[in-house]
């Protein structure tokens, strides 16, 4: 091992490390509704992109940042009520793969609805954090990419205070355990996953915020769910703590894999070795990450 | 029982499609020339897709309104939505081509006019792909009706190393230098592969290529390996989102974005305004220079927004890069019938009529000013067997605000890279069977 | 999926005579595909609507296998679409005096074993954990067949054109003629899969699919079967592939094969109709149509008042909220919707 490079091997590391948290906060939105009502929502892209457009043309319009902020998660909410009384009530007891096809639907919607409303323009979103590397030891760190995770690290914890200490976050856990116990005890289901896919507008809100940051906002963000699903094949679709562990995993081996495997396939590597990796690891260890019970019927 | 019903419900779905597309074809009136456009104003693309089906519409329109057409041939056109996608496309040019007077076809799409080139050429109508398409189009003697005007692919990598070549004082002082070539995972971002290895062997230096994957909205490895790489120069062969994110990673992994050249697909505004301050000083090629202060754009401002009849809705972007190519496109178009018009007669010409105009479309520098278009291209040599028409490049940079040109007129190495191009559509024509046209074939029209 | 039980096509043989009753329709259906409708299409009905017709519906048929049948949710259908259109170029191209018939076999025979790779996860994975795996699938092929120029014989863009259509020495030429060339190959296959189906295999699939613990105790070899599910239907699709590609786009690129169109070949099946043979057809049909007449409408209605721009964006708005209306209205398909109005214009007559 003469000559390897050890300070870019970190730095590589912790550059994937820090995208993983960025695959984390989308795979999050996608937990929280899978969770409760059984749906993959593939919507949850198209959310992404109509939250942060939302958002970025409210503050193009002259509006304030935390104000613009209040109306998009306002409508964000008034969105997950709309979603719960239009698409998920009249779909309940169908088969799962109808619900999956119904989000795909709801994603066409939504993506023509924010581009109806508030035009094809590409728009670049500046967060006010300057995103200049720094220096620590030679492994240069990107200043961004740390506040990106420390929001993430601060929804991670709001949510789960939320869950923890709020009546609909406790019937969440209640509907997440067994939904017809919960219907029996008289909790009001309507209500839980409103209020859920609220909260994954929310989700949604945040890292619309910060992959646009990244990237622009545009039409491509909605193309960010299929970094996310790795993600969740390899945590669990049920499990927040899978969907943290199971990005940072992802996140980290994918650029690994990039840099030090991929010349030798020609490079690219990185559309499916996220995929690859979360298949090998259930084939070995078919429980996944956290010991989720994987009988499930589609 | 099995495929009764399915027949029965698309033989009346069927009619019904077909019965909504007869109002769409414009009435035979003779002199009229039509442009069917396989636009696409929704979906990922939507941003590049107005602008340039915008200028190319402002352009028209400016000719009917103007001039009251091309020496009184009224222009007319319809759009078809594809959404960027193939299939669409196609669907569009078999609804669009029985519309009357067809001239040329403009779909700005790799892969639709792949999937054209087929049906154009037995249908003898042109097929426009202006600074990009299939390279060995570029030889008219096998493509008699596929025109890749002002600046194929491998002209563009010849372009961009001449550039480089100059910032460092002449081509050979590009000995011993490294440069990155960063493209997109597709068809269109290997295309250059080759050409840029040639031309490395050729002036001596060292190219890496590196793969982004489609669509390119993570790139932190691979510019930790251009980091490790320390290249003088990286060229961004990108497309679509790909683009900001990569002037945003460079700017994180603190690489110099004044060493960053753009190609063709990588020039627009829609590439650098969500990069913000990361894109200021990246340089892109182009082959038509952007901005609203060349007077056909100041007459397309005078003549149609000023009257509320424009197609762009957004009028900030009046002269953006997109739009601008559109506008090109339009000129090239609409001389290209002039041109055919002076031979056949001032009537509503056939696709073929067109296509002999398009072989002969040569505006030098007095015409390109005549057209109101000084500085805003340069010029163009069309023949029959050069169907790129040796279109010449410049270079602008992004201030923050807006592009600014930073370069000459700077001309491709054509000679070079004929050879190739020759081979390649030499042995395309072996497989299919086609016969190599010589100059004598050229003035056989269908009318 | 499980408490999907429309009935298959098979049902009635095994209480009626299985005889003449069965093909009666099928028989007129393909004479008036194959006589009447070359007499009287327009050029825009071939190449705008049959022929993407048929290549999707192929592809429909053979995902209704896995899905349908066996239960086994894919979303890598349009890889293995992309395995067949390459596969059949590539033997055609370089395997001397083989005929194009034995390129679209060899063809399939590649994309089935592309597809048994692909499929064994299945043996270890259920539900949408199964489902997200199979784009490994997806992004796999896609990426092999951009990156390895070999398989588009180094073309320079990546992009091949499709050789020339020639079965048992005669060439299928013209728009009417490629459209011969893909009704044949899609009524041998349709057949082909109507026979699997009412077969004990096609008993097998379903019992996998039902409950697979019940199948194992009666002696069905469960892993086996979902492998053989996997390899038929990407067989099927992967012909499918060499449709799509030479008979309908004329070209081959691999990013005709993305996910929007595996998403779209399964939106097909649920459509028309899960665990049905002729629920492909009329998924397709409703597919490839619908949005040209919702475009069409549009165009014709609202196209003075509204730039082409905001025309597009409403209709994607539309086609989502009728797909979603579609799936709350009729979740068991338009196969089910057909049979209940079958069954009330029967009742009918009975009651006159």
């Amino acid at each position: 091992m003469t000559g390897f490079d050890w300070l870019f091997f970190t730095e590589v590391l912790v550059g994937g490390l820090l995208s993983g948290v960025m695959y984390s906060l989308v795979a999050i939105g996608f937990v929280l509704i899978y969770k409760t009502s059984g749906v993959l929502n593939f919507a949850q892209g198209a959310m992404l992109l109509f939250a942060a457009l939302t958002f970025v043309s409210l503050t193009e319009r002259g509006i304030n940042f935390p104000l613009a902020f209040v109306i998009t998660f306002a409508i964000m909410v008034a969105l997950g009520i709309a979603i719960e009384r239009a698409v998920l009530r009249p779909l309940v007891n169908k088969p799962p793969i109808t619900l999956f096809m119904a989000t795909l639907g709801l994603s066409y919607v939504l993506e023509g609805a924010a581009q109806l409303v508030w035009g094809t323009q590409v728009h670049g979103l500046d967060l006010g954090i300057e995103d200049l590397p720094f220096d620590i030891g030679g492994v240069f760190i990107s200043q961004f990419d740390i506040f990106a995770a420390a929001v993430a690290l601060g929804l991670v914890v709001a949510l789960s205070l939320f869950f923890r200490y709020t009546r609909i976050g406790l019937g969440f856990r209640a509907v997440a355990d067994d939904q017809f116990a919960a219907l029996a005890v008289g909790l009001k289901l309507n209500w839980i996953w409103a209020s859920v896919w609220a909260a994954a507008g929310l989700v949604a809100l945040v890292a619309g915020l910060l992959w646009g940051a990244r990237s622009g906002v545009q039409f491509s963000l909605s193309l960010i769910v299929l970094k996310a699903l790795p993600v969740l094949v390899l945590g669990g679709f049920d499990s927040i703590l899978g969907a943290i562990v199971g990005g940072l995993l992802v996140g980290a081996t994918e650029k690994l894999a990039e840099v030090y495997i991929g010349e030798y396939f020609g490079g690219g590597i990185e559309s499916w070795f996220a995929y690859a990796v979360a298949l090998v690891f259930l084939l070995i260890r078919p429980a996944g990450l956290f010991g989720q019970k994987l009988v499930e019927r589609v | 029982m099995t495929l009764f019903r399915s027949f029965r419900s698309t033989a009346l779905a069927a009619s019904l499609a077909l019965g909504f597309t007869l109002p769409n074809v414009a009435s035979a009136l003779a002199d009229e020339q039509h442009f069917p456009l396989q636009s696409y104003r929704v979906g990922p693309y939507a941003a590049g897709g107005t602008g340039f089906f915008g200028g190319f519409i402002d352009y028209l329109n400016l000719i009917n309104t103007r001039d009251g057409g091309v020496n009184g041939v009224k222009l007319t056109w319809s759009e078809g939505e594809t959404q960027y996608e193939v299939e669409r496309g196609v669907e569009a040019y078999e609804r669009l081509k029985s519309n009357p007077g067809v001239a040329a076809w403009n779909p700005l799409s790799v892969g639709i006019a792949y999937a054209m080139i087929d049906r154009i050429t037995q249908d003898k109508t042109p097929l426009i792909t202006i600074n990009h398409g299939r390279t060995d189009s570029t030889d008219g003697r096998v493509f008699p009706y596929v025109f890749p005007l002002l600046l194929n692919p491998y002209s563009e990598t010849s372009g961009i190393v001449n550039y480089i070549g100059s910032k460092e004082g002449g081509l050979e002082s590009l000995k011993g230098k490294k440069i990155v070539v960063l493209y997109h995972g597709s068809p269109y971002g290997k295309e250059t592969i080759p050409i840029y290895e040639l031309l490395a062997k050729k002036y001596g230096f060292e190219v890496q290529q590196i793969e982004v994957p489609h669509p390119g909205n993570e790139q932190q490895a691979q510019w930790l390996t251009i980091r490790r790489a320390k290249p003088d120069y990286v060229v961004l062969r990108g497309w679509g989102v790909m683009n900001p994110v990569a002037l945003k990673t460079a700017a994180k992994t603190g690489f110099p974005v004044d060493r960053i050249i753009g190609n063709v697909w990588s020039n627009s505004e829609e590439d650098v305004i969500p990069a913000g301050d990361a894109a200021k000083g990246y340089t892109a090629i182009t082959t038509q220079a952007s901005g609203a202060e060349y007077p056909v754009v100041k007459e397309i401002v005078k003549t149609l927004y000023d009257q509320g009849k424009g197609n762009l809705d957004d009028k900030k972007r009046i002269g953006s890069v997109y739009h601008n190519l559109g506008i090109v496109n339009g000129i090239l178009n609409v001389e290209a019938i002039r041109i055919a018009q002076q031979k056949f007669g001032k009537r509503t010409l056939t696709g073929d009529e067109v296509r002999w105009g398009f072989e002969h479309l040569q505006l030098d520098q007095a015409r390109v000013e005549a057209l109101g278009a000084k500085d805003l291209f340069h010029s163009i040599h069309v023949t029959w067997d050069n169907h790129e028409g040796n279109g010449y490049v410049t270079f602008q940079q992004w201030d923050g605000a807006k592009w600014k040109v930073v370069s000459d007129w700077i001309a491709p190495d054509w000679a070079l890279l004929r050879p190739i191009i020759e081979k390649s559509s030499e042995a395309y024509a072996k497989e299919k069977g086609i016969k190599i046209r010589t100059a004598a074939d050229v003035d056989t029209v269908t009318n | 999926m499980s408490v999907l039980l429309d009935t298959p096509a098979s049902a009635p043989n095994l209480s009626r005579t299985p005889s003449l009753k069965t093909w009666v329709w099928p028989l007129i259906v393909l004479v008036v595909a194959f006589g009447l409708v070359p007499a009287f299409g327009t050029s825009y009905l071939f190449e705008g609507i049959l022929l993407p017709f048929l290549a999707l519906s192929l592809a429909g048929v053979g995902l209704n296998l896995l899905t349908g049948y066996a239960g086994q949710v894919s979303l890598g259908s349009a890889a293995f679409m992309a395995v067949g259109a390459f596969a059949c170029f590539n033997f055609n191209l370089r395997v001397d005096g083989l005929p194009l018939f034995g390129s679209i076999i060899l063809a399939g025979l590649t994309a089935a074993a592309v597809g048994l790779v692909f499929g064994l996860p299945s043996l270890r994975l259920r539900g949408f954990y199964l489902a997200v795996s199979t784009l490994a699938a997806q992004f796999f092929v896609q990426w092999a067949l951009t990156k390895f120029s070999w398989f588009s014989n180094e073309s320079a863009s990546g992009v091949i054109d499709a050789p020339a259509l020639t079965l048992f020495g005669f060439t299928f030429e013209g728009a009417v003629g490629r459209y011969y060339f893909a009704l044949t190959i899609v009524t041998l296959l349709t057949f082909l899969a109507y026979r699997l189906v009412v077969s004990e295999v096609g008993r097998n699939f379903i019992a996998v699919r039902d409950n697979e613990t019940a199948a194992r105790i009666i002696g069905i070899p469960v892993l086996r079967t979902k492998l053989f599910a996997f390899a038929i239907s990407s067989f099927i699709i992967g012909v499918a592939g060499v449709l799509w590609a030479f008979a309908y786009l004329r070209t081959v690129e691999p990013a005709g094969f993305n996910l929007d169109r595996s998403f779209q070949i399964l939106f097909l099946i649920i459509i028309g109709g899960l665990a049905t043979i002729r629920g492909a057809f009329y998924g397709a049909a409703l597919i490839v149509v619908f949005p040209l007449i919702l475009s069409r409408l549009g165009a014709l209605v609202f196209g003075d008042l509204f730039d082409s721009g905001v025309l597009d964006m409403a209709q994607r708005i539309v086609l989502g909220a009728l797909i979603i209306l579609f799936l709350i209205l009729e979740p068991d398909g338009l196969a089910a919707l057909f049979a209940r109005i079958r069954e009330k214009i029967r009742g009918g007559f009975l009651r006159s």
